[in-house]
């Protein structure tokens, strides 16, 4: 691969990466023989971590180009398939893979929330969205907005939500970065964030779209295998049946059994309930609002909607939409499996027995950050239930310890966890330098850079969104899913609403559009921020990663009474929303609106 | 290729503008519809699993599935009946 994708790359992939695969899967049985023989843990969790970073490393470099079309948006030539399977690995970030299953782990029912959230959201953006911001065929998400609202305040808007929410996201994988390596290295968490910076750097910063496209690929590949394979060895191990899918429904009754013995009072399936297994109106409310604000901050984030960009037409984006819930699906049916053996292994393996005898793992994730607590409260020698706290961010990637499998299977998820969290960190760093360097500086700075010039501003403001968004990671904010939900709500309150009237209601003003972004992002910003930081007291009790359940339709009220006040929008600019709308033909451009 | 005429683009909007309720109306079924009823559902079990948890966390999913395939498979049928479907 030179400077643009060859034909042979592209009508190769499934040998490459099948080649890939096998591989992995070598390399893995070959730590498990090493491991028996002897060789010390640390150097398995070295491996790990250095030779899979070393292969992105090595995508990203053979990726390099200096085209525009490739940096942005690989050359469209990403065949729908593995443009699944990169938004994939795109989409499921740390928080998919490191905090879903610890949320199932500690909320039961109430953690499934997120699952349906981040599934369902796929449907809005293949009807709604995906094929017809393909048709635009532009670069970025704000390229839209500038195009459709005639100018730059849209756009402007457009990049400062994008950056808002992206940012915050960013935060959150830098952080999950920051928890594996140092639990695998050995090293302080402050100083991890950094190692895993590196890794997130050399894959985007030399080859853009195209190389973190190549980069995901390969990245699902290596967090799926990593997902499936302890929760199906221990399927087989308890049950004889290697779909821990179908089998843990038996999971579910053994644990109904344990909370009867230790007198648990919610229960794990139960809907709905508060901390005392009451049903709760609040919990209620809660659930709906986040499902829903999941669901539309799904088909709002740019880093996602920009990946529809890179398939070669409008109906290869549809069908990748449809590859990418499928390959999203795989992880997230296992997630309540991952968190219900969990479960059982931690009422089987751990409570109840000498806090003496526990074994080394219990030491060593205290190490990390007062993740995990183990206090004797009343001086027993015995582990009881509520002298065990963990925390929902390392579940996952303790659950193989726990269990007692090899450790292997630990380096292994570790990989996974940090491909889970490189890919995403990727494709937001990209969404949020794409939109500084060409809709900021080049659409409204400097329209005559040079291409060169463009690219290395795009690099340079790569970095640096790296350097802050690690340094402020350092400082553990929050939880990682929480970090992650704010930024679906706040994406979710200003983008939705101007990107799909854009496209569905032709009457949609420029003023409409824009009043509608700034107040239902204001709001959203108001009530997480005042919530948060300020003491202010919850509207309806309602959590504030819900957020835009108050943005959300505030945006939508104020962009349609708006719209209709002022004059609707030109006959050039409604035939350009016709030209968006069907698959064939040529773009009817709004003389004056810049494109390329 | 001919464009469309302004009454062929009215036909081929509203044949997908239908196709979008449809699966919108599918999605909040069950993407809200079915939970609502989490709580009795739950009392019925299947392989174990209660029924209010196994479709929030598998049976809703894979209806999820379905209906993107299905929405791209009927959008190219139109596309095609309208001829503006890519070569």
């Amino acid at each position: 691969m030179a400077g643009q994708t060859s034909k042979s790359f592209v009508d190769n992939l499934g040998k490459i990466y099948g080649g890939y695969a096998g591989g992995f899967i070598g390399f893995v049985i070959v730590l498990a023989i090493l491991e028996q023989m002897g060789v010390p843990n640390k150097v398995i969790g070295y491996c790990f971590v250095f030779l899979t970073i070393g292969v992105y490393a090595y995508i990203g470099i053979i990726s390099r180009t200096m085209e525009i079309s490739e940096y942005y948006v690989a050359g469209r030539v990403v065949p729908p398939f593995f443009n699944g399977m990169a938004t994939g690995a795109d989409w499921m970030s740390a928080a998919s893979f490191i905090s879903m299953a610890g949320g199932l782990y500690l909320a039961g029912y109430g953690g499934l929330g997120y699952v349906l959230g981040w599934t369902g959201g796929y449907v809005l953006v293949g009807v709604l969205l995906a094929p017809y911001l393909r048709k635009f065929g532009q670069f970025t998400v704000p390229d839209f907005l500038g195009v459709r609202y005639e100018g730059r305040t849209a756009r402007f808007c457009g990049v400062v939500v994008l950056f808002c929410a992206s940012f915050t996201y960013i935060v959150a994988q830098t952080y999950g970065i920051g928890i594996i390596t140092s639990r695998f290295l050995g090293i302080p968490f402050e100083i991890a964030i950094f190692v895993g910076l590196l890794g997130i750097l050399v894959c985007s910063m030399l080859g853009g779209m195209r190389a973190v496209t190549w980069t995901q690929v390969a990245q699902y590949i290596i967090l799926i295998i990593a997902y499936l394979i302890p929760v199906v060895w221990l399927s087989v191990k308890l049950y004889g049946n290697p779909i821990p899918e179908l089998a843990y429904g038996q999971v579910l009754d053994q644990i109904g059994q344990f909370e009867k013995k230790l007198a648990i009072v919610k229960p794990h399936a139960a809907a709905f309930v508060d901390a005392k297994g009451q049903f709760s109106w609040v919990e209620f409310n809660n659930f709906w609002a986040l499902v829903l604000c999941l669901m539309v901050g799904t088909a709002s984030l740019p880093h996602i909607l920009m990946r529809y960009f890179t398939t070669p037409n409008v109906r290869d984006a549809r069908t990748s939409v449809g590859w990418s819930i499928f390959f999203i699906f795989l992880l997230y049916f296992t997630a309540p499996a991952y968190a219900a053996f969990a479960k059982l292994e931690v009422y089987t393996n751990v409570i109840g027995h000498p806090i003496s005898s526990l074994p080394a793992w219990v030491q060593n994730w205290s190490q990390v950050g007062g993740l995990l607590t183990i206090k004797d409260a009343n001086g027993d020698g015995i582990l009881q239930l509520a002298e065990f706290v963990i925390n929902q961010d390392i579940i996952v990637l303790s659950m193989p310890e726990i269990a007692g499998l090899p450790y292997v299977i630990s380096g292994l998820v570790a990989a996974g966890g940090l491909a889970a969290a490189l890919s995403t960190a990727d494709g937001l760093l990209l969404a949020i330098a794409n939109a500084l360097s060409h809709d900021i500086y080049y659409k409204m700075i400097d329209p005559k850079a040079s291409t060169a010039r463009r690219l290395i501003v795009a690099r340079v403001l790569l970095v640096l969104v790296a350097i802050v968004g690690a340094a402020v990671a350092g400082t553990r904010p929050a939880g990682i899913i929480q970090m992650v939900a704010w930024a679906f709500s706040l994406a979710a309150a200003g983008l939705f609403v101007p990107l799909v009237l854009g496209i569905w209601w032709k009457r949609t003003t420029t003023a409409g559009a824009i009043t509608g972004m700034i107040c239902g992002f204001g709001v959203c910003l108001y009530y997480l921020i005042g919530t948060r930081y300020f003491g202010m007291a919850e509207w309806f009790g309602i959590r504030n990663i819900s957020s835009a359940l108050f943005g959300l339709p505030v945006a939508f009220v104020v962009t349609i009474v708006v719209s209709l006040m002022t004059k609707a929008p030109s006959k050039e600019m409604q035939d350009f929303v016709d030209s968006i709308r069907v698959p064939k033909g040529e773009l009817h451009w709004v003389a004056g609106t810049a494109h390329d | 290729m001919a464009e469309l005429t302004p009454s062929q683009r009215e036909a081929y909007w509203s044949k997908t503008s239908r196709l979008m309720w449809t699966i919108m109306v599918l999605w909040f079924v069950f993407g809200f519809g079915i939970h609502l009823f989490a709580v009795p559902l739950n009392s019925v079990s299947i392989f174990g699993f209660p029924l209010g948890f196994y479709m929030a966390a598998q049976g809703s999913l894979i209806a999820f599935v379905v209906l993107c395939f299905w929405n791209a498979r009927a959008q190219n049928k139109i596309d095609q009946e309208f001829g503006v479907s890519e070569d």
